[in-house]
């Protein structure tokens, strides 16, 4: 009876490890080489460092870490499914942002619009790959090179997919510095490359900078409500900023709000990454349609760069039309690398972060516009 | 055409273009700010 009793307790120490599938050791793998991705080659650490340590988690059997009640899935149901998550990093970024480059040359936002072509024509790819209305918007959002807009929409429109879509946005936008420059150079002529833009200046004022966030959402809202909570809490971060008034609430949400969030979006994101959702030749489809998305963006922004430049006369560097994705400040650091290479004293910077900024705004538009048409068409 | 490809090419469509209008229109009324309220030298 006893010699029993504890055969039967020691064989509960082997559960765990009878109940494992090969699955579940190729995702605790992959959870290792987002760890490593993260921590080593230091590709967005605090983000791919949770989402790997999530996704070995929620891989180990038994442990019901993603089960009613677990604390992953209390993560995942609370702030993920309620898109709470998101919209709270919204908060910090628009506190982070200084839009004054945008707003000193207006006319640079409509790099921010071109920037996100990519978005609309992965869609059409993904739908020609055969995957469903739904689920070709969620892997197109991922060339919104925005972490946060790529999980809002994913969530609620296909939840399945959250895993895959997040890890590739936050891959690719990691390793934008990467995909750009070769597409930069490929689509652009050499006096193109060395032009010289004027200096900008400082014409812009305290109340501009404080009304801008307002004008913003209510506008932005007016054209396409479903997007408001989005561009609202952006524009709410950066209201708090200007406003010049209340920097403990600014300190707080661009450093500690955005820190907690990002660590518990991680790993909730981490736990969805579940062999067998995520071991699926779709998941490689869709880690190459978010390739194509950010290269696309890419090339759409640069084009347009072009068209600016023929239609300015020359004095619109088309590089700086790389600039108009969400990655921020990245894709500006691109550009200026970039245009110093054949000009070292072409400082395409200020001018660059305005077009970045505008990508911020226009990859949040442009999702904006797309969860309105998918409403309007009575698909949700 | 499949139902998907239309909505596929509608989606792009109105997207691309609706994204395009919707910043120009934005980035007009941000100069109409600038000049509404103009930045004061000290």
């Amino acid at each position: 009876m006893l010699w029993t009793s504890i055969v039967a307790g020691l064989q509960s120490f082997l559960l765990g490890l009878s109940s494992f599938t090969l699955g579940q050791i190729v995702m605790i793998g992959i959870g290792c080489v987002l760890l490593y991705l993260g921590i080593k080659k230091q590709l967005e650490p605090l983000l791919l460092a949770p989402i790997g340590f999530g996704a070995v988690l929620a891989n180990i059997p038994l442990t019901g870490v993603m089960e009613p009640g677990g604390f992953l899935r209390v993560l995942y149901d609370g702030g993920v499914l309620t898109e709470l998550f998101p919209l709270l990093i919204f908060v910090g970024i628009g506190a982070m942002t200084d839009f004054e480059p945008l707003l000193e040359n207006p006319r640079i936002l409509m790099f921010g619009a071109a920037g996100q072509f990519g978005i609309f024509l992965t869609l059409l790819l993904a739908i020609a790959l055969g995957f469903s209305k739904l689920d070709a918007l969620a892997i197109g959002i991922i060339g919104a090179c925005d972490g946060p807009t790529a999980i809002y929409v994913s969530s609620t429109y296909a939840p399945h997919l959250l895993g895959s879509v997040s890890v590739a946005a936050y891959s690719y936008m990691s390793l934008v510095p990467i995909i750009q420059p070769p597409i930069m150079r490929f689509l652009t002529t050499e006096a193109e490359k060395r032009v010289v833009m004027a200096t900008v200046k400082k014409t812009v004022s305290k109340t501009t900078k404080i009304l801008f966030p307002v004008v913003v959402t209510v506008f932005t809202a007016l054209i396409a409500p479903i997007g408001a909570p989005l561009m609202g809490m952006l524009m709410f971060g950066n209201l708090m900023r200007e406003s010049g008034i209340m920097d403990r609430l600014v300190k707080t949400s661009s450093n500690e709000l955005a820190n907690i969030v990002t660590l518990l979006l991680g790993l909730a994101i981490g736990a969805t990454m579940q062999a067998q959702q995520f071991l699926k030749l779709q998941t490689l489809l869709i880690f190459a349609l978010g390739f194509v998305a950010i290269a696309l963006d890419t090339v759409m922004g640069v084009l347009f760069g072009k068209l600016m430049y023929a239609v300015s006369g020359g004095k619109i560097n088309p590089l700086i039309g790389a600039a108009g994705i969400s990655a921020f400040p990245m894709a500006a650091r691109v550009v200026q690398i970039e245009g110093q290479r054949y000009n070292k004293k072409n400082h395409l910077l200020m001018h660059a972060m305005g077009a970045n900024t505008g990508g911020q705004i226009g990859s949040v538009m442009a999702a904006a516009i797309m969860l309105s048409v998918v409403k309007g068409l009575g698909l949700v | 055409m499949s139902d998907s490809a239309i909505f596929g090419i509608t989606l792009t469509v109105v997207g691309m273009s609706g994204t395009m209008f919707t910043l120009w229109l934005l980035s007009l009324l941000i100069t109409l700010l600038k000049k509404a309220f103009p930045r004061m030298e000290n």
